[in-house]
């Protein structure tokens, strides 16, 4: 048996036991949260370490007592019109500033493309406190809209970068154009930067999406009443305040985890390049 | 000012106040709080713009027993939950590298860890390793494999007999180290199965052709040609990891000796009501931030 072929059979050992391996421990958290999500408190109890789930068992009740009685309903509608909001301011800002430090010439442009990355990497951490010191004096800690603001810094240092990298691989030719066919630069933007870089915006949009859908600690921070939570922090409350009921902290999870999945599955190949052109944050 | 720049200046303003309000004020402004005794109490009154400034925040916070030990298990959690993440990523992206049905759906499958909320999937793990209603020690104790369930994120210590040698085990910040490795690895998966594609097949062929095998293929061409991405993603995960707290405060709060200096910030904030203390640990982790960052900037300047 020459060495080449040896090796060739360990490495296709190797290949499958690894898939096996990685898809274990990938799929089954997911396979778990959803398969809870669907068992009534006795059976989560009972028999913590079934692992199937019984066709004639299957109980819908987590679900409705999340949406209905722990207000997932309210916390649902929250995320949507928090993360949306994000997406549409983030994704108008970053285009026309992307578009400003790439096209336009100015004093400082170079320092300003730089701190833009440096911005990109303060963390949360060092500025949730003093953030949370000065709305709290303001009175105005406790809004959803504020939140949104927050999650506009967040992400818009990122989506002005991958924009602006974006930006820089179109040719100039067409702007030209349009600027002596007597477009002015916004019309030029919106007629022109716009259709062509339709593709690196869907990647943005999504992006800012799943950054403010997902969003943690400032939701944690900020909101104080239940009518304003996002999903994520809805989930935290709900796990503070049931013990037992893991079906019921395991179909929250499952409605925070479901859209962005699904959202992203969907989109893969946008989020994918999203990903890596961003090299994104987390 | 010319009519560009002046465009230039109206497109960018918006971005520039935002960025202004809520990224560059607040780190002044947390350096401020870090000379001042400020209680969470006090953040009404007008104390908060006297000019009593002191030292006293940082000499509590430098005195504390604990920031040694915090210290340490912030480097241990941060060198390995990136080590980790980036091991595991390259462990995936040599299995989904080449072409084979099903392909996209695995890097897809692959990706979602990353993809989903940090709530839901922290809230799940922990219900799987729960002692009392978890799958995982349930299981293992029905198989024998466990005399007793083990409470993965709340047990400091974890005595192990290896072949008669007692190893002690800090469990609990290993539990959240696999559970960061499990979290970030498609990160670093998606980067390096990217420049895996980039690795031009005339180097693998002309390596046959003289006769390598295919581990010392894999030694000789493919690991060189991924040292810049494996260092960069390194270098990434460290500062991201070092400022890390959502998974830490969601799996185990900080207790079991998990507490990293960013749950140190949040303790002092609204353990001890102190956000003097609490900017002041802040101030030290955005100093040590601040020397990886100037690494992180010598790279991007080096590399333009």
């Amino acid at each position: 048996m020459s060495r080449e072929y040896f090796e060739q059979t360990i490495i296709r050992i190797l290949r499958v036991v690894g898939l096996i391996f990685f898809i274990i421990i990938v799929a089954f958290p997911f396979y778990w949260m959803i398969v809870s999500s669907f068992k009534s408190l006795g059976e989560i109890l009972l028999r913590p370490a079934n692992l199937g789930l019984d066709i004639r068992k299957i109980d819908f009740h987590a679900y409705y007592a999340v949406l209905f009685e722990h207000g997932f309903l309210q916390y649902i509608s929250n995320s949507v019109y928090v993360s949306i909001l994000t997406v549409v301011l983030s994704v108008t800002l970053a285009t026309v500033g992307g578009y400003a430090v790439t096209r336009l010439r100015f004093r400082g442009r170079k320092i300003m493309s730089y701190s833009i990355l440096l911005i990109y990497m303060f963390p949360a951490i060092v500025l949730v406190i003093p953030l949370y010191v000065m709305f709290s004096r303001m009175g105005l800690r406790d809004s959803i809209n504020l939140l949104i603001l927050v999650y506009l810094a967040q992400t818009l240092p990122v989506a002005l970068y991958m924009l602006k990298s974006y930006f820089q691989t179109l040719p100039p030719e067409m702007e030209h154009a349009g600027l002596i066919d007597g477009c002015s630069r916004l019309g030029v933007i919106w007629r022109i930067v716009i259709p062509l870089s339709a593709p690196a915006l869907a990647s943005v949009a999504l992006y800012t999406f799943m950054i403010a859908w997902n969003e943690f600690l400032f939701a944690f921070m900020f909101l104080d009443t239940p009518e304003k939570f996002t999903l994520s922090r809805g989930v935290v409350q709900l796990a503070q305040s049931v013990h037992l009921s893991k079906q019921l902290v395991m179909a929250a999870s499952v409605t925070v985890t479901i859209p962005i999945l699904v959202l992203f599955l969907f989109f893969e190949r946008c989020l994918v390049r999203g990903l890596t052109a961003g090299a994104m944050k987390g | 000012m010319d009519q560009e720049a002046r465009l230039a200046f109206w497109l960018l303003f918006p971005t520039f106040i935002v960025v202004l309000v809520f990224v560059i004020f607040p780190v002044i402004w947390n350096l401020w709080l870090s000379l001042k005794p400020v209680s969470l109490g006090d953040l009404r009154g007008i104390s908060l713009f006297k000019f009593n400034l002191t030292l006293e925040n940082f000499r509590k916070v430098f005195g504390d027993q604990h920031l040694g030990p915090g210290l340490l298990t912030t480097l241990i959690y941060t060198i390995g939950g990136s080590a980790l993440s980036i091991l595991l990523g390259l462990m995936a992206a040599l299995l989904v590298h080449g072409e084979f049905p099903g392909r996209g759906l695995l890097r897809g499958l692959f990706i979602s860890p990353y993809i989903a909320p940090v709530v839901a999937v922290t809230f799940t793990w922990s219900f799987i390793v729960d002692p009392q209603l978890g799958v995982l020690n349930w299981l293992a104790v029905d198989k024998g494999l466990l005399a007793q369930p083990i409470p993965f994120l709340s047990q400091r210590w974890w005595d192990l007999d290896l072949l008669g040698v007692r190893v002690r085990m800090p469990l609990a910040l290993i539990s959240v180290i696999l559970f960061e490795g499990w979290r970030y690895f498609p990160f670093a998966f998606l980067f390096i199965l990217a420049r895996l594609q980039a690795i031009p097949d005339e180097l693998y062929q002309a390596a046959s052709v003289d006769g390598a095998s295919p581990f010392r293929r894999f030694y000789h061409i493919t690991l060189p040609q991924l040292s810049t991405v494996l260092s960069t993603l390194f270098l990434f995960r460290f500062i991201w990891t070092f400022n890390k707290f959502d998974d830490i405060f969601l799996l185990s709060r900080g207790q079991a000796g998990t507490k990293v200096l960013t749950i140190k910030v949040y303790d002092y904030a609204f353990g001890e009501f102190d956000i003097g203390a609490s900017s002041a640990v802040a101030m030290v982790l955005f100093g040590v931030l601040s020397i990886f960052l100037i690494i992180y900037f010598r790279w991007i300047l080096k590399e333009d």
